[in-house]
């Protein structure tokens, strides 16, 4: 392959995405929405109506998960959302009589709303990362060609190594990952050290729960990492390469898998690339799905068929890394956004973000928000934005009442905060941290002692053993809380937490154990009269915690109709019709709150 | 090369140290004993106690001392409030999880994680909870695990994979439930342990011991109708006085047999002289190969950590392995044979007792291989140097106060040859000694061989043999007994004759010794000063080389006619089949 025949192959499958195509998001989220059906579906009613000319791809996570499985017909851009396997017929009739179908469009504010860019969740985003998802398809390397693909790596492969480093630094690149080291820095570190044998890694060992940023990065958009990977194997000097993937990712490793062929098959990865003496392979490693094989030594034991666990650092992979030698580890979206700088230039990606934070970030949205799903933004947009503007607010009129970022590892944002600009200094200062891109919003009826021991649950879960702070230390941590959240918390408790916080974040081994404390501390520190009332008057304020919750029927509103007893499930509630006000029993009550939604007259609360 | 010289202050106090050491090495060359429980030079590098937290001027967040390279100009805290209180946490949390009978635990009162309990002052167990799940594993003849004291240091994981080779451990399940144990949860009988008993002498709490054998004993004593005497192996004189408070290094020989005597034995014999016959069959066994080119190189066979390895790891090897059996079997056997004909005593009434420095006899003697006519063991027990110590002392019998004895006739005397079995290189010296003498009754004038001795993993040397030269080589560890089977595997072993230790060091390490604390171990040289007083033992003995013996000479000229003869072949020589490991039948 030379440039000639990338630029031959780019023009025309330019041509190609100009077609009438329909784009069935073929992602995680929309495909266990039966988009797969969808697609087969479309794909046999095109051949039914005998129109060769319109084309029916799959691509990407289009983001907008609630609304899912979303159809887009380009080059309209046309969004269909909530599609069935059903609809299929009707969509291909509506593009052959080139009439949107009303039915399957969004609404926003009793508007409908037609193209995807004009709908509020998109009218904020700036995809870099995501640029192609919901594009091209993902499965073919000559529509990721058509869109500039691989033109970075042969503009790389045509500056000095130095120059490319510069430009990663220049554009102020952070990891991804969580900690936002800089990338371009990190680059440097492995192209000093001496080695003949150097290793390039991917992470993509994504594992916060609720996070699926890289995951559909790499369903999306495949070869822009092994693109950008290929670049990193030039600048830092290295002919191998790994992308260590969560083998819970079926359709990532998938195409991944389809990628890497299609791209040694145009001689884009393999020996002597754009013939410019580059050789660079590339494979992937299958994680078994341990949360600490996405701390980066502990990645690196993994790959190496060793037990999972984190290694003492120093050395730093940049030294001493994957089989002793210098390793150069970043993860999906960090790689990413790697072609795209190479492309537009460091000055350009510099130019989106705040002072210390560069470029945009995805997050994925979840929790107790509107629009579920996969946003990027530039760095510095507030908390306040994504949660309303883009996450079109909390549902059920409820109030918000914090945020969690950076998962298990990071802390919540409360309310008062909402207008905090989001990078990585802000997120740290205010006791949270940028994390890989989970972003939980909770309204007012969620306990914030509960969040906190559903984060130390998982991460008690996931702590492989090696040191005992984290090992024993969370273990403890999650016993304290789960008593108080179960009405038996002492006096003393939540300093108890405090100490034994502090104490594991100081001592553990990995990133794991140091910031496994962190939603407790932070969740403490915004809500510790919460962590209060379950200690000292045995109440949960948000009626979360069941063992601290009881059930009530007010006499006074209670008409005695008797649908409260029909409803409930375990026979807690005594009454008979028009014979007084009906009454929960609390030793048989479970506090499923189907009495509370049922009756008709608000008589029934927490 | 000179290597670079850095200079860091540690505790305000300067230290100048090699660039690559680390800090808490560092730490160590002026005295400042920063507390760990996982560490082990150069086996267990693993920073996973975090009790070696150490503060450094300009370094972000506490490091863990004994991963972290000492640099030039670095200044270092090892007791700032804030660390203490962090180590505090640490410990009260193991304790948390720690099974805390330490009132009947064997390791009471050597006990690292006690030992820091004390020294940090915790006299209160601030966590409570759940204890993880454990195990209780005494499916092994040698030693028992109970993961209920374990604290996941991860010692013996390391010693039995990088020492020994061997792997028979590792870590299993993840987080809280984390433990040590064998793959698929099998017993440790099943799997590739050897029994060398090296996890047991490297744990640093009571989660290892040795399958204790003291009650049989005991029960053998206080029956009248049974002669029970025991033997006692070169090194055991040589450790024991340390059970005793006696200074490391301290030879205890005649106090040892006073003591034994005092304990009510009816027969305190050496095993040394045993291993004077042991040379007597196996250098004749070696001239014979040599002349006959065959099975070359020849390996010693009398550790017997060494043998089940070869059966399970090389047993395509296993025509290499000298067929005399062990010091202790081949006293043993003339136990049950030669003294019970002299005595006239019935061999069946004989109850057999060998001292050990060894975990893995215990498994040696119930070998179908060695059993002697009509099914009888020659060695019916073997108890540990610890475990003996342990008898002692509850029978009121202070070893270190007692004066000297001679050991019993007819198997008491041995050669200097005999004593330094317990040291690695030495079963080779004393082959050496003896060679000459076997092949054309030479005399050698120099009977030490200054380079067959020290610490070196694997230690080589040329020897002539009717001039013709050859080149024999000495491993301690099974990980370097690896590497000389290896290369005869591939057929370019340089060797003609090779001693093969499993123990680092060789008996004198053994797995049935006194427990030396790592740190300890850092600051004096156990395993040299032990080694000392066996040479000491051989210079001062009588005679040297095994082939002087007398009770030997006697006994080959009334009882085995002559070295390799039918009868020494019948009685004192042995054979070797493939141990199947991870077989499903015998799962537990």
């Amino acid at each position: 392959m030379d440039i000639k025949e990338l630029n031959k192959i780019k023009e025309k499958y330019s041509d190609v995405l100009k077609k009438k195509r329909i784009m069935v998001c073929s992602g995680t989220g929309c495909t266990s929405s039966k988009s797969d059906v969808l697609l087969a579906n479309l794909k046999k009613e095109v051949k039914a109506a005998n129109k060769a000319d319109i084309l029916v791809e799959k691509t990407g996570c289009f983001g907008f998960c609630a609304k899912g499985p979303i159809v887009v017909i380009d080059p309209d851009e046309i969004f269909y959302e909530m599609v069935k396997p059903d609809d299929a017929a009707d969509i291909v009739k509506s593009v052959i009589d080139k009439k949107p179908l009303e039915r399957l469009l969004a609404k926003e504010q009793d508007k409908l709303v037609k193209k995807w860019h004009e709908l509020n969740f998109y009218n904020k985003q700036k995809r870099i990362a995501l640029k192609n998802c919901g594009t091209i398809n993902p499965e073919k390397i000559e529509e990721y060609i058509a869109v500039d693909g691989y033109q970075a790596l042969y503009k790389a492969l045509n500056m000095s190594r130095d120059e490319v480093i510069e430009e990663i630094s220049l554009s102020g690149l952070r990891g991804r990952g969580g900690a936002g080291f800089p990338t371009g820095k990190k680059w440097l570190f492995t192209k000093n050290s001496e080695n003949k044998e150097k290793y390039v890694c991917c992470n993509a060992d994504e594992g916060d729960p609720g996070a699926f940023m890289d995951r559909s990065i790499l369903e999306g958009d495949p070869h822009s990492v092994i693109e950008a990977m290929a670049i990193a194997a030039y600048a830092v000097g290295a002919e191998q390469g790994y992308i260590y993937v969560r083998a819970e990712y079926p359709i990532a490793v998938e195409r991944l898998t389809i990628a890497i062929k299609q791209a040694k098959e145009k001689g884009l990865l393999g020996k002597n690339i754009f013939g410019k003496g580059l050789n660079f392979e590339l494979e992937l490693r299958l994680g078994a799905g341990a949360f600490v094989c996405g701390e980066e030594t502990a990645l690196m034991n993994s790959i190496e068929g060793k037990r999972g666990e984190p290694r003492p650092r120093p050395p730093f992979p940049a030294v001493k890394g994957l089989f002793e030698r210098p390793t150069l580890l970043n993860n999906v979206e960090t790689y990413a956004n790697v072609p795209k700088i190479i492309l537009n230039g460091g000055k350009w990606y510099q130019s989106i973000g705040t002072k210390n934070s560069k470029g945009t970030k995805v997050f994925a949205l979840g929790g107790n928000i509107n629009n579920v799903g996969l946003v990027e933004v530039p760095m510095g947009t507030t908390l306040r934005e994504i949660v309303y503007d883009i996450g079109g607010g909390v549902p059920g009129g409820k109030r918000f009442k914090a945020a969690q970022t950076g998962g298990p590892s990071g802390g919540c944002i409360p309310a008062k905060y909402l207008d905090t600009p989001i990078d990585y200094e802000s997120l740290s200062e205010i006791g949270s941290m940028m994390g890989s891109g989970g972003l939980i919003v909770m309204d007012e009826s969620k306990c914030m002692v509960n969040l906190a021991k559903f984060f130390l649950e998982f991460t008690v879960d996931e702590s492989c053993g090696k040191c005992p702070p984290c090992r024993i230390g969370t273990k403890r941590m999650l016993e304290i809380l789960t008593r108080i959240t179960e009405g038996k918390g002492k006096e003393g408790d939540i300093e108890k937490l405090e100490r034994l916080a502090e104490n594991i974040k100081k001592a553990s081994l990995c990133g794991l154990g140091q910031t496994a404390p962190n939603p407790v501390l932070s969740t403490i520190k915004y809500f510790r009269d919460e962590y209060e009332a379950h200690i000292k008057e045995k109440r949960c304020p948000a009626g979360e915690c069941k063992a601290l919750t009881q059930v009530h029927i007010d006499p006074e509103k209670c008409k005695q109709c008797g649908i409260c007893a029909k409803n409930c499930p375990v026979g807690a509630i005594d009454g008979e019709v028009r014979k007084g006000p009906f009454k929960i029993n609390q030793d048989k009550c479970i506090k499923c709150g189907i009495c509370i939604t049922k009756c008709p007259f608000k008589a029934i609360s927490k | 090369m000179k290597k670079e010289m850095i200079t860091l202050t540690i505790d305000g106090k300067e230290v100048t140290v090699e660039k690559g050491t680390t800090v808490l090495e560092a730490a160590r060359k002026i005295n400042i004993d920063i507390p760990t429980l996982c560490y082990l030079k150069e086996i267990n590098e693993v920073g996973n106690c975090r009790m070696c937290l150490v503060e450094i001027e300009g370094v972000k967040g506490f490091k863990a001392s004994c991963v972290y390279p000492a640099e030039d100009g670095m200044v270092v805290r090892t007791n700032t409030k804030e660390l203490l209180d962090t180590k505090r946490t640490i410990l009260e949390l193991l304790l948390s999880s720690h099974e805390k009978k330490c009132l009947t635990c064997v390791r009471s009162t050597n006990c690292r994680l006690q030992d820091l309990s004390r020294r940090f002052g915790i006299e209160d167990l601030e966590y409570e909870g759940e204890m993880p799940k454990s195990d209780f594993d005494d499916s092994s003849d040698c030693i028992v695990r109970n993961t209920a004291k374990c604290i996941l240091c991860r010692r013996c994981v390391n010693v039995c994979k990088k020492v020994q080779g061997v792997a028979a451990i590792n870590t299993l399940n993840r987080g809280f439930n984390s433990k040590i144990g064998v793959a698929l949860n099998m017993g440790i009988r099943q799997s590739t342990c050897v029994g060398c008993g090296q996890c047991v002498i490297n744990c640093p709490v009571g989660a290892l011991t040795e399958k204790s054998n003291i009650k049989e004993l005991k029960e053998a004593l206080a029956d009248p109708k049974k002669h029970v005497v025991i033997q006692t192996a070169p090194a055991v004189r040589a450790t024991i006085g340390e059970e005793f408070g006696l200074p490391i290094g301290t030879l205890v020989q005649g106090k040892m047999v006073a003591a034994l005597r005092k304990l009510g034995f009816d027969k305190v014999f050496d095993t040394d002289l045993g291993a004077d016959v042991t040379i007597m069959e196996e250098a004749t066994e070696f001239i014979e190969r040599l002349s006959e080119n065959r099975n070359l190189p020849m390996i010693t066979s009398c550790s017997s950590g060494w043998i089940t390895f070869a059966e399970k790891f090389y047993p395509e090897s296993l025509e290499h392995l000298s067929t005399t059996k062990s010091p202790m079997e081949i006293l043993g056997t003339l136990i049950k044979t030669y003294y019970a004909k002299k005595e006239k005593i019935d061999p069946k009434d004989i109850y057999s007792v060998a001292l050990m420095p060894c975990s893995a006899k215990k498994a040696e003697i119930v070998r179908d291989e060695l059993k002697l006519e009509g099914g009888l063991q020659a060695v019916d027990c073997v108890v540990t140097t610890r475990e003996m110590a342990r008898m002692l002392k509850e029978a009121n019998i202070d070893l270190a106060s007692l004066e000297d004895e001679e050991y019993d006739a007819p198997l008491g005397i041995a050669t200097g040859a005999g004593h330094i079995f317990g040291t690695t290189g030495g079963v080779m010296e004393a082959a050496l000694r003896s060679v000459s003498y076997l092949l054309d009754g030479i005399e050698i004038k120099e009977v030490e061989f200054k380079n067959l001795r020290g610490s070196k993993g694997i230690k080589e040397a040329e020897i002539e043999i009717k001039g013709k030269k050859h080149k024999i080589a000495i491993s301690q560890g099974l990980a370097n007994a690896s590497k000389l089977l290896d290369e005869i595997k591939a057929g370019t072993s340089p060797y003609s004759f090779i001693e093969i230790m499993t123990c680092p060091g060789g008996c004198i390490n053994g797995g049935g010794q006194p427990i030396v604390n790592e740190f300890k171990k850092s600051q004096i040289d156990v395993l040299g000063l032990r080694a000392k007083a066996l040479y000491q033992a051989d210079k001062k003995a009588k005679y040297r080389k095994s082939h002087e013996n007398p009770e030997v000479k006697v006994l080959y000229k009334e009882f085995l006619d002559k070295p390799n003869s039918k009868k020494a072949h019948k009685i004192l020589h042995t054979h070797y089949n493939k141990q199947e490991v991870y077989a499903e039948s015998e799962q537990k």
